[in-house]
């Protein structure tokens, strides 16, 4: 008769914890929580605008309060933290083979940041102009 | 002369007598190029011959000596006592696969899902004898050689918590592996692979945690491998839109 008896360890509700490398994954994950309250807030803003003048300065004012300054804050950290893990990674989805040789993984991350600082160059002017 | 000794807690598992794992120390002299795998057989050689381990080549080639070494999946013969001294040591069998005894785990499942992507060169309906061997230039073998180094250990599967929290899903070697036949210029099974690839098994089950990557002994970047097929995945997806088989 056999004694053949695998034991199965069950993957413990904070696997997440255990490991620096994992923690970080999950706040990368975890980032779109934030960044969908961000987004909430902006349809808020949207919906004001479509309510007028004063109702649009109204939603202005209410965001000037200390906890949506903080909350803007978090959310900032966290858009940066997905930007920055994420171009990192980026390399690993694309492989491009330019005459015989592949592609620097560095180029392809500061391509990232160049496209990057060029969106956010063209937002800011159609914000200010 | 007092001898520098280091110890090593290791998780042990007799079926035959235990109900559950259970931690069991052991002191052994520290010597600086001793490995994690040198030193389980001076312990099984010195000090309890009863511990079981896996292990062959000593050289990272074979991939059977695979073990959570302080939580991290490692080759024993790769991870070396002065890395870790003077501190204490922690050896587990592989995370995610059930323990067969001691440090051995049960690899059917892995083994199984190696099988499933047809880990082999599938010709294309026009190959026939006569046309003699494939050619293929050194650019063609650059494209998929990466891949091709696996040996197998399944770091990478005690690494990937979607494979612990799901074991249907094929899991990054599997899944580098049929990349590794995918890119291969003399194949012509993408159309058979792209089934397998295409099912939330398959590459949708891979939610990119990358420390598959991080924990491969021979460089092979599974994770790499797998985003390339999503990138392949969603192609299929696309044009089976618009041009459905």
């Amino acid at each position: 008769m056999s004694k053949r008896k695998p034991y199965i360890r069950k993957l413990e509700t904070n696997w997440w914890l255990k490991t620096g490398f994992y923690t970080r994954y999950m706040l990368r994950e975890g980032s779109c929580i934030f960044i969908t309250l961000y987004s909430l807030i902006l349809t808020w803003g949207i919906f004001n605008l479509s309510q007028g003048e004063s109702s649009f300065n109204m939603w202005l004012d209410t965001l000037q309060n200390p906890f949506f300054i903080i909350l803007h804050l978090i959310v900032l950290i966290f858009a940066l933290y997905h930007s920055i893990t994420w171009f990192a990674l980026a390399p690993k989805a694309i492989a491009l083979w330019v005459k015989g040789t592949r592609i620097e993984d560095s180029v392809i991350i500061a391509t990232h940041y160049a496209a990057f600082a060029i969106v956010t160059v063209l937002c800011l002017l159609i914000i200010t102009l | 002369m007092n001898k520098k000794t280091i110890v090593i807690d290791i998780l042990r598992y007799r079926p035959e007598m235990d109900e559950k794992p259970f931690t069991q120390s052991f002191e052994v002299p520290y010597i600086e190029d001793t490995s994690i795998l040198e030193a389980l057989q001076y312990i099984k050689d010195h000090l309890d011959s009863t511990i079981s381990f896996r292990w062959s080549c000593r050289m990272a080639i074979c991939g059977s000596c695979g073990l959570m070494i302080d939580n991290i999946p490692k080759l024993g013969c790769k991870a070396f006592l002065r890395d870790y001294y003077p501190n204490k040591i922690s050896l587990e069998p592989l995370a995610n696969f059930p323990i067969e005894r001691d440090l051995v785990v049960v690899m059917d499942d892995f083994m199984q899902k190696l099988e499933s992507v047809k880990p082999y060169l599938i010709p294309g309906d026009n190959a026939c004898m006569s046309s003699g061997e494939y050619q293929q230039t050194p650019l063609q073998m650059e494209k998929y050689k990466q891949f091709s180094m696996c040996i197998n250990c399944g770091l990478c599967y005690a690494a990937c918590p979607q494979y612990g929290l799901d074991n249907n899903f094929i899991g990054p070697a599997a899944l580098a592996l049929l990349a590794r036949y995918d890119r291969d210029s003399r194949d012509a099974g993408s159309a058979q692979r792209m089934k397998i690839l295409n099912q939330e098994e398959g590459v949708w089950g891979c939610t990119f945690v990358g420390y598959c990557s991080t924990v491969c002994p021979k460089k092979v970047d599974p994770a790499a491998a797998i985003q390339l097929l999503k990138v392949e995945s969603s192609k299929d997806y696309l044009i089976g839109l618009f041009k459905p088989d």
